[in-house]
């Protein structure tokens, strides 16, 4: 075999791997759209979209108070997860000693590794009755599953912010000091802000990863369909109504399900370019390429 | 040298699998009888088939879940050999059906093991259900509000609560009732909080209290002679008449052996024919 023809090989070779992911998520979303599109039209868009009831009985298809669900719930444990991720991820990149991050690392993975029927149980058996013994009501809750959230995208969002924190060529931090900065306000105005891009990414994958989930948030969220007065009310997310209902739906209710997973989704496409948006408006940029 | 051991360990792992599936796997005079249906026969359905193989191991048995209108549409169209429901058939669901009765199961209306209360009347529980009644103390127990526990959209058992607790499939729970998807997860909620209710098979009571329902405790005895009203039959379906091993496994589950093994998963053991 000649030179070139082990080049062109190579090449083909791995752009094939490399398009075969675009090749999978365009069969899912042509698979998901033929599925789906019947109930779509069925119920027409506007009415899926901002219906307000769900009652496949009586062949109501509207899905506005899971979209509401479903972004209160990613809100709301970002709002926790982000401030405690980031300032974690600070402590473990500049002020940890070696032993201590030695421990911490580990812990911290570890919690990415729990399965999130786990996190459910676990939400079910015991925050559930304590946040029914602190807010009443009946403890399952749209703030319940945020709490269960938080903690499984704590790790995500710690250990990439804490790799970007790292990526900080030494010497900013060297010219920062030499400056007569101190230690904090080395962190504070010259770290942080460079390391922006990389811990926005790391709230997207959080994002991905909250907007995704799905056992542990049936199993603590209530799943009533409504739009929740306050945060203590139970709210359904939209997987959380596809992997309920998915057993047993048959004829349009079927197709509603998958015409749920088309809005899932758009709403995870919108939001990507949202924070890629932000990413790239952002980043710092040294020489010819950027942090 | 490390990376030889890795690839030599996986090579042996796949020669063994390998071995496995065409030698254990490939048994040609093998038997193989699909269920499919409720969730609710499921376990029922599952004990059965595993004390069947142990019995006959040429014969192999798969046990699969969705629900009783899968188990009535999969038997139709041939996709399972046996189709199970815990729902009487409509008319023009039963056609060229042959069905037997297993057994009958009791749908027990539980609360928290500290609630007062330990017995509804029929009338009181659809008050609950239907969101007319909202406080414990309405029907003799401590104030608190009734949080109430179903079942999602599409479920067997919420299904036969509707229908024989609020009158037909059509009625409504109260809208503000806690949806949970499975019976455990209803179980489950219902243990951590006092002032909760919900329902689950008879055969599944463990962590929460069976109430009383017009004074009636959910029993063996209760079940079987109708005077615990809400309970559901656990049907098979078959397309036709049954021959060969279908034949076989249908006519063992509903005599006296097959009998034994549902009266240990609590259910009431009917055993016959219905059409």
């Amino acid at each position: 075999m000649s030179k070139w023809d082990e080049e062109y090989f190579i090449e083909k070779g791995l752009l094939l791997t490399a398009i075969s992911s675009i090749i999978i998520i365009a069969l899912i979303i042509i698979f998901i759209f033929r599925e789906g599109i019947p109930a779509l039209q069925s119920a027409g868009v506007f009415n899926f979209l901002f219906g307000m009831d769900w009652a496949p009985t009586d062949g109501k298809y509207g899905i506005f108070p899971m979209i509401i669900g479903s972004l209160g719930i990613t809100a709301l444990s970002l709002l926790m997860a982000v401030p405690l991720g980031v300032l974690c991820a600070i402590f473990l990149a500049e002020i940890a000693p070696a032993n201590m991050r030695k421990i911490l690392n580990p812990t911290i993975q570890t919690l990415s590794g729990i399965p999130s029927v786990v996190y459910g149980f676990f939400g079910l058996v015991l925050l559930v009755p304590f946040m029914r013994t602190q807010f009443g009501g009946t403890g399952f809750s749209m703030f319940t599953a945020s709490v269960i959230l938080t903690v499984m995208i704590l790790p995500i969002i710690v250990s990439v912010s804490e790799d970007a924190l790292r990526s900080i060529p030494q010497e900013y931090k060297e010219a920062s000091l030499a400056l007569g900065a101190t230690h904090w306000q080395t962190i504070k105005n010259v770290i942080f802000p460079a390391a922006i891009p990389g811990i926005i990414t790391s709230i997207i994958l959080g994002m991905g990863r909250a907007i995704g989930e799905t056992l542990a948030i049936i199993m603590v969220a209530g799943n009533v369909v409504q739009i929740p007065n306050s945060i203590f009310d139970p709210v359904r997310a939209l997987t959380s109504n596809i992997a309920i209902e998915m057993g047993y739906a048959t004829g349009v209710h079927y197709n509603a399900l998958f015409a749920t997973g088309i809005i899932l989704v758009f709403m995870i496409i919108v939001l990507l370019v949202i924070a890629n948006y932000f990413h790239y408006k952002k980043k710092v940029t040294i020489g010819g390429g950027y942090l | 040298m490390d990376t030889k051991y890795i690839i030599g360990i996986i090579v042996v792992l796949i020669v063994i699998v390998g071995a496995y599936l065409v030698l254990g796997g490939g048994g040609d005079g093998q038997e193989k009888i699909t269920i499919v249906g409720s969730t609710s026969v499921q376990p029922a359905a599952e004990a059965l088939a595993t004390e069947y193989m142990k019995k006959n191991p040429d014969v192999k048995i798969t046990v699969q879940g969705g629900g009783s209108s899968v188990g009535i549409k999969s038997v139709q169209d041939g996709t399972a050999d046996i189709g199970t429901t815990s729902k009487n058939l409509k008319d023009e669901e039963s056609k060229g059906l042959t069905q037997w009765e297993l057994g009958k199961d009791g749908i027990a209306i539980v609360v928290n093991k500290e609630n007062k209360v330990s017995g509804l009347t029929l009338e009181q529980i659809k008050g609950i259900f239907s969101g007319e009644i909202t406080n414990w103390n309405e029907v003799g127990g401590s104030d608190g509000e009734i949080n109430v526990i179903v079942r999602e959209e599409g479920s067997g058992t919420r299904d036969a609560i509707l229908e024989m607790v609020l009158g037909s499939k059509d009625a409504k729970f109260v809208k503000e009732a806690i949806v949970q998807s499975s019976t455990e997860a209803v179980q489950q909620a219902v243990a951590q909080d006092p002032n909760a209710i919900g329902f689950i098979s008879y055969a599944a009571v463990k962590d929460s209290k069976a109430l009383k329902v017009d004074n009636v405790a959910p029993t063996v005895e209760t079940i079987l002679d109708g005077t615990y009203k809400i309970q559901r039959p656990f049907i098979f379906l078959v397309k036709g008449e049954p021959t060969g091993a279908v034949k076989a496994f249908i006519d063992w589950a509903n005599g006296p052996e097959g009998q034994e093994i549902l009266k240990s998963e609590k259910v009431v053991p009917t055993g016959k024919k219905v059409s």
